[in-house]
């Protein structure tokens, strides 16, 4: 029988909050952290983000780092959440040296180009920042920073980048090649991706309404989150908070940025989950949707989940509407909100919800709600057709 | 138990070509930035959709349809592409865009072919192939994650036989001449064949795309069996040393059975040091071969070597352009490749003849 | 009145790449996307932008796109009543 594999730690940082706690306490009161940006400097103010608060000044004071002021914001943002989750699964830094690091990343240190690039060729003031374009450099600031020694890699799969890092660490796990991994993923928002987005014309100017049928675009944020994984051998003496059982990646090979309307490759990578996990599309009973809110993404994604789901669709939400679309985060942001619905019995409310897809009818679940949960499925799609889908069970 | 894995199909596109390497007749760049020798593109990507492509898109797209057709493969089950600078010039188009035009007006072709997963994901939609698909960002240990990712799923899934994994990089205007800027190139233009003999910091650069056709059956025109991939991080010889023998041990082999070692030497006085200190402890008796003077140096460049790998089992002859000692390796059967990358990242493939 | 149809091939071949095309070869009742020219919906969000930085004309909705860029012929009308550059 399929047990998974072990998740003993968590940690996160997002619009919501620093940390477990604060990101619980939003979600179950149903106050997302959207707002217009004022930490990054851009001229889109009036574009809604999910944005973390603070300056990359102040994380580096309480982080008491070095002079050489050489980390990207990412890195800031993964140092914070992977020390938590270090922090929760009680690692020590002999265990760290032996640890395995996976992170997934889509622009790393872009927020430190988009700031230098004009400026290198004629002053040498930051040109330390010339590598952390490239997303290994903001995953080796972060095992530097907590002397994480084990294999190190970075995936870069777009929004699919933290599912699919979670995904490796649990298949590296279970072929025996690692036995304790940390693994997630971090973004941090820049003009880059803003204006990216932008001119792909997906951004809302409003507060992003994830299977609506007026949804008209998703709000784009900021946040890193990293989970631990054991081997059993390791993990069964401790508190084991779930388990990654099953996961699917497959690619929708259909457009550059564009789902496919049927959702072929949203479809693959959940019914291979299902099929990893070992379990029935009736058993899971929580979806924690990509639901980006564009209105490509949304209709396709119902798409994928109705041709899966035939007989009864599972309770869902996105919570991209708390936290903005993390890009690389999301996966490892949701996958901590698919282990706290697992944990407390919660399923989070899909907040500025008001009228069904006529295509559909899919009705999203709106308020807080109570009930057994045993198996979450949390679906990430990203650009170049790039689908991953992870499922999350108790520790049973 | 686990599967082992052989390299059916390979396509590459550099700085070279076989012929200029195996006939002894090398390209020569006299400036420390070069660009790969590309082949007729339209040959493998219809125009509509080559249009829009930059460099890497072109090369990842072209050398993966290449070690396709070599193996005969129509279909992969599944592409692992590595890239330690993704996409370079789509990159440059946009920032540059949204800089000088003060963040208005831009348009969004250069933004979605930035992103670096574009070339994985081309490859996907080009052979509307759906299967498994991950892009690896690691810098100098790009290419040799998504190795390891191939073996992995190759011993996963028995269901699964085909697996298309490369590595590829693309020159770029601005972002790779920062290169001068921070060292990592040498600041004198030099002739890219003098690399070993200039004596001072920093390297040559250039660009390239190497796909492998991995598969579990040995089929007779296989190229080689990958037998190892590792990436580590060490930072004294011995440390160094003791991680190579350890891998060795692993794939039940010493330091003598090799016939054949590739190393990374890029000319930079100081990383070179590392090497020259292995060729004279436990390569010294070993055949040393050396590439980074005809491909240039840069993330995913052990591909080339892997490339070079293959051809050498097939042909059964070492270019001397390549030979950085005297001792022949004949009829060699054993080659490993070892490439170090910003002092203190170390990577390993050990490849075998079928 | 032929000019600005001679002015947006020239354009759209240089924004869109199309570099084995030349103007002669784009009739002005041919199809853009689909089965004439072959655009898609990429090509669509480059021409929006084309439409605001050369002519002043700014599309809210990306949808509105399809009703303009049916043919030159279309897009020249379409350019020729609202532009204001």
């Amino acid at each position: 029988m399929n047990s998974g594999v072990a998740i003993t730690g968590m940690g996160i940082i997002s619009a919501l909050g620093n940390g477990v706690e604060a990101n619980f306490n939003a979600l179950i009161k149903a106050q997302d952290g959207i707002c217009f940006p004022e930490m990054l400097k851009t001229k889109h103010t009036s574009l809604p983000v999910g944005e973390v608060k603070t300056l990359n000044l102040d994380f580096e004071n309480k982080l008491q780092l070095a002079d050489n002021r050489s980390y990207t914001r990412a890195a800031l943002l993964g140092i914070i959440a992977a020390k938590e989750a270090i922090k929760s699964s009680g690692l020590n830094a002999k265990e760290l040296l032996t640890t395995g690091f996976i992170s997934g990343s889509s622009v790393g240190g872009m927020d430190a180009t988009e700031k230098y690039y004009l400026e290198y060729e004629s002053s040498d003031a930051h040109h330390q920042f010339i590598p952390a374009q490239h997303p290994g450099f903001t995953t080796n600031k972060i095992s530097e920073h907590l002397n994480i020694k084990g294999f190190t890699t970075t995936i870069s799969t777009a929004c699919s980048s933290g599912a699919n890092a979670i995904m490796l660490g649990a298949r590296l796990i279970k072929a025996g090649e690692l036995d304790r991994v940390i693994v997630g993923g971090t973004d941090c928002l820049t003009k880059f991706t803003l204006n990216g987005f932008n001119s792909l014309k997906i951004l809302s100017e409003e507060k992003c309404k994830a299977f609506d049928d007026s949804r008209n675009g998703l709000n784009l944020g900021e946040g890193a989150a990293y989970l631990v994984l054991e081997a059993e051998n390791l993990a069964k003496d401790k508190r084991i908070i779930g388990r990654v059982l099953g996961y699917g990646n497959a690619n929708d090979a259909y457009h550059q940025t564009a789902a496919s309307e049927t959702g072929e490759g949203a479809y693959k990578a959940m019914k291979d989950a299902l099929e990893v996990a070992g379990i029935g599309a009736e058993n899971i009973d929580y979806i924690n949707a990509h639901g980006t809110a564009t209105r490509n993404n949304d209709l396709s994604e119902t798409n994928a989940i109705k041709q899966l789901f035939t007989s009864v669709i599972p309770d869902l939400s996105s919570t991209k509407a708390f936290t903005g679309h993390t890009l690389a985060a999301a996966g490892a942001l949701e996958a901590v909100f698919s282990i706290l619905s697992l944990q407390n019995n919660l399923i989070f409310p899909n907040l500025n919800f008001s009228k069904p897809m006529k295509e559909s009818g899919l009705l999203p679940i709106t308020e807080l709600q109570n009930k057994t949960v045993n198996y979450v499925l949390s679906n990430s799609f990203g650009f170049g057709g790039n689908c991953t889908s992870l499922i999350f069970s108790k520790n049973e | 138990m686990s599967r082992t894995v052989y390299i059916i199909g390979i396509g590459a596109i550099s700085a070279q070509t076989e012929e200029s390497i195996f006939l002894e007749k090398p390209i020569i760049y006299n400036s420390n930035i070069f660009q790969a020798i590309s082949p007729n593109f339209k040959e493998y990507i219809p125009a509509m959709a080559l249009r829009r492509m930059s460099q890497v898109i072109k090369m990842g797209l072209t050398a993966g349809k290449m070690a396709l057709q070599d193996a005969n493969v129509e279909l992969p089950d599944a592409i692992i592409t590595g890239t330690g600078e993704g996409c370079k010039q789509d990159t440059e188009k946009f920032l540059e865009s949204m800089l000088s035009q003060q963040e208005e007006l831009l348009t969004p072709t250069s933004f979605i072919q930035s992103t670096h997963n574009t070339v994985g994901g081309q490859i996907a939609l080009n052979l509307k192939c759906s299967g498994y698909n991950v892009t690896y960002s690691q810098e100098s240990a790009s290419l040799e994650s998504a190795l390891i990712d191939s073996v992995l799923l190759l011993n996963e899934k028995p269901s699964l036989n085909s697996v298309l994994v490369g590595g590829v990089d693309e020159v770029s205007n601005r972002i790779t001449s920062f290169g001068y800027l921070n060292g990592f190139l040498k600041e004198e233009e030099i002739e890219n064949l003098s690399l070993f003999s200039k004596k001072s910091e920093g390297t040559i650069t250039s660009e390239g795309a190497f796909f492998f056709n991995l598969t579990t059956e040995n089929i007779k025109d296989s190229y080689a069996q990958l037998k190892g991939v590792t990436n580590f991080k060490a930072e004294s010889s011995i440390e160094i040393s003791e991680k190579i023998t350890e891998f060795l041990l692993k794939n039940s082999l010493r330091s003598q059975d090799l016939d054949i070692v590739f190393l990374g030497k890029n000319g930079d006085l100081e990383q070179d040091k590392v090497y020259d200190e292995l060729q004279n402890t436990i390569f010294s008796e070993t055949c040393q071969l050396a590439y980074k003077h005809l491909s240039g140096d840069f993330k995913t460049v052990t591909g080339f070597a892997i490339w070079l790998s293959c051809l050498i089992f097939k042909k059964q002859q070492i270019p001397a352009i390549l030979k950085l000692n005297a001792i022949y390796g004949a009829n060699p059967k054993n080659i490993l490749l070892y490439n170090l990358s910003s002092n203190t990242n170390h990577s390993l493939i050990l490849l075998q003849k079928p | 009145m032929s000019d600005l149809r001679t002015e947006l091939k020239q354009s759209i071949i240089e924004q869109l790449n199309l570099e084995e095309l030349s103007i002669e070869d784009i009739d002005n009742d041919d199809s853009l996307f689909g089965d004439g020219l072959g655009l898609d919906s990429i090509d669509a969000l480059e021409l929006i932008v084309l439409l605001e930085k050369d002519y002043g004309i700014k599309l809210t909705d990306p949808n509105q796109g399809k009703e303009i860029f049916i043919s030159i012929n279309k897009m020249a009308e379409y350019i020729e009543s609202h532009r204001t550059k």
